[in-house]
């Protein structure tokens, strides 16, 4: 994990993000990204627009809306909107297709 | 991967006469209703740091699965005397349980507080016996012990978006190494295995037993959409996890790679080696609330089912323990680990600074497990953490189809 992530076709991912199944369409911060940090995704510069917490996901390409999102390259959910690359992709974006998720930060409601 | 050899042969336990052996050798005083957990947690505190535990059952109302899981308890293998702590009036059947311990052998005594005099009286006389238990059960016999022997659990808490990439595949392939030297594994909540059921059918010793597994996880994703809220706090979502199907990959790294031989139901024990499933929802309508109200409940169960230890993995940062089994905390999280170091046995967020590989992580947690088996207090058994939850559930046996090996192990009927 010390070096990029080497893809089939050569492309790069940054070694800050996890990609962990190559049909992933989401990436995982391997630690505390501050907006404004330029990351290389699949060979392409990506600027941060916001900060991603040490866990937190973000796109790995631009995403549909209703798009199935994929993580260890199984299903963990659908975009709720358009998702942009490297966008953080959370409970803003990002929906159950089983049960809903519920926050405290929502004002304690389903965030749907 | 497998267990280091050196550490194989030098496993010792306390045997009972199930024939199951212990790696720790406990006083258990139980109170039987919350109106006497009081009394029963006064005479414990007379013993702090001296291997004597606090567990118990609040409710007034009779309950077959509490019933089921207090009598494993009392006889679980780490267990060697037991007190019952009674008010008078309760529902819980403490003849019935006083009976089954003392057909094992071991030293056991019921006090009832409405016939011995009162709060007082009853400590008394409580920390009296339990002096007596202790020298009787320093003479218990201990015995050569294998890893095959050894029945370990898992369990996640405080889960994060780290849980699912370094903690957890690192249980995965400790669970793989004592699946393989013929250890019983045991995973579980299947409420956060809602989305995995497909992936663990394919893992399932029959087609049958396939089946079942999916109906086990279709009943829990239905009982917790009942209840209107998944196996999903407020902080997963802080760490990094968005829906629910996400915790459960992550939880599901867990359970390695290996077989599933079999569903268990809490109290029911591994009749062979291998990994199991532990069905943690209850059958029929919904009933009683949330399956497992935190992480203790299940533990509990864990235990209930002849764990000797539970492997907890968590992001956020848990502290508990548990009373009868020791509890490993491996930490998920880098930033979490350099803020609770004190707590965690294991720092598996090594794996994504780069300083360790999941394999090396597995095996470290693989030789702590014999460690601990060997007599090594754990980080939360060694501060007397000793967290306990048991309440209400429903269950209906498990089907035949749920364990196609039944074998070894005399099962207690219970």
């Amino acid at each position: 994990m010390n070096s990029s992530n080497p893809l089939p076709d050569g492309l790069e991912i940054d070694r800050r993000l996890l990609l962990l199944s190559p049909e992933d369409n989401c990436l995982i911060a391997c630690r505390h990204l501050v907006a404004g940090t330029i990351v290389t995704v699949d060979g392409k510069s990506i600027t941060l627009a916001q900060e991603i917490a040490l866990g937190h996901k973000v796109a790995r390409r631009r995403l549909k809306q209703g798009e199935i999102v994929m993580r260890y390259g199984a299903h963990i959910g659908s975009t709720l909107r358009a998702v942009g690359a490297g966008e953080h992709l959370h409970l803003h974006n990002l929906k159950s297709d089983y049960i809903p998720t519920y926050t405290l930060t929502e004002g304690e409601r389903f965030a749907e | 991967m497998t267990i280091n050899p050196k550490l194989q042969p030098t496993l010792t336990g306390y045997l009972r006469s199930d024939g199951r052996k212990g790696i720790r050798n406990l006083v258990v005083v139980a109170y039987l209703v919350e109106c006497a957990h009081h009394v029963a947690r006064e005479i414990t505190l007379s013993f702090r740091h001296q291997n004597v535990h606090l567990i118990g059952f609040p409710g007034c109302y009779p309950n077959g699965y509490a019933d089921k899981v207090m009598r494993q308890l009392v006889t679980h293998p780490n267990v060697g005397a037991v007190l019952l702590i009674s008010l008078g009036c309760e529902s819980f059947n403490k003849q019935g349980l006083e009976t089954l311990v003392d057909a094992t052998g071991r030293p056991v005594h019921t006090l009832t507080i409405q016939q011995t005099g009162g709060t007082k009286s009853t400590i008394a006389q409580g920390v009296e016996w339990v002096q007596h238990a202790q020298e009787a059960i320093a003479s218990t016999q201990r015995v050569a012990m294998q890893i095959e022997e050894l029945v370990v659990a898992t369990v996640c808490g405080g889960s994060d978006g780290t849980s699912g990439i370094t903690a957890n595949p690192a249980v995965g392939r400790a669970f793989d190494a004592l699946v393989e030297q013929g250890a019983a594994c045991i995973f579980e909540e299947t409420g956060e295995l809602v989305g995995c059921e497909f992936h663990m059918k394919r893992r399932a010793a029959t087609p049958e037993l396939g089946e079942e597994i999916v109906a086990c996880i279709e009943k829990a994703a239905k009982y917790y959409t009942v209840l209107g809220h998944g196996s999903f706090a407020p902080g997963n979502a802080d760490g990094g996890l968005t829906t629910q199907e996400e915790k459960s990959l992550g939880a599901y790294a867990k359970s390695g790679g290996s077989p599933i031989q079999g569903i268990l139901k809490p109290g029911d024990l591994a009749p062979t080696g291998g990994l199991y499933l532990l069905d943690v929802v209850s059958d029929g309508e919904v009933r009683f609330g949330f399956p497992n109200i935190s992480d203790n409940a299940e533990i509990v169960e864990l235990i209930s089912c002849g764990a000797h230890m539970t492997l907890f993995t968590t992001g956020r940062g848990s502290v508990v323990g548990s009373a009868i089994s020791p509890v490993i905390k491996i930490c998920a999280n880098p930033q979490t680990y350099a803020s609770l170091s004190e707590d965690m046995d294991v720092n598996a967020g090594r794996i994504l600074d780069g300083e360790a590989t999941l394999e090396e992580v597995g095996q470290e947690i693989a030789q702590l497990i014999v460690r601990v088996a060997q007599g090594e207090p754990s980080k939360s058994e060694e501060m007397g953490h000793q967290e306990f939850i048991l309440t209400y559930k429903n269950f209906t046996p498990i089907g035949p189809a749920c364990l196609p090996i039944r074998q070894s192990i005399p099962v207690q009927t219970i």
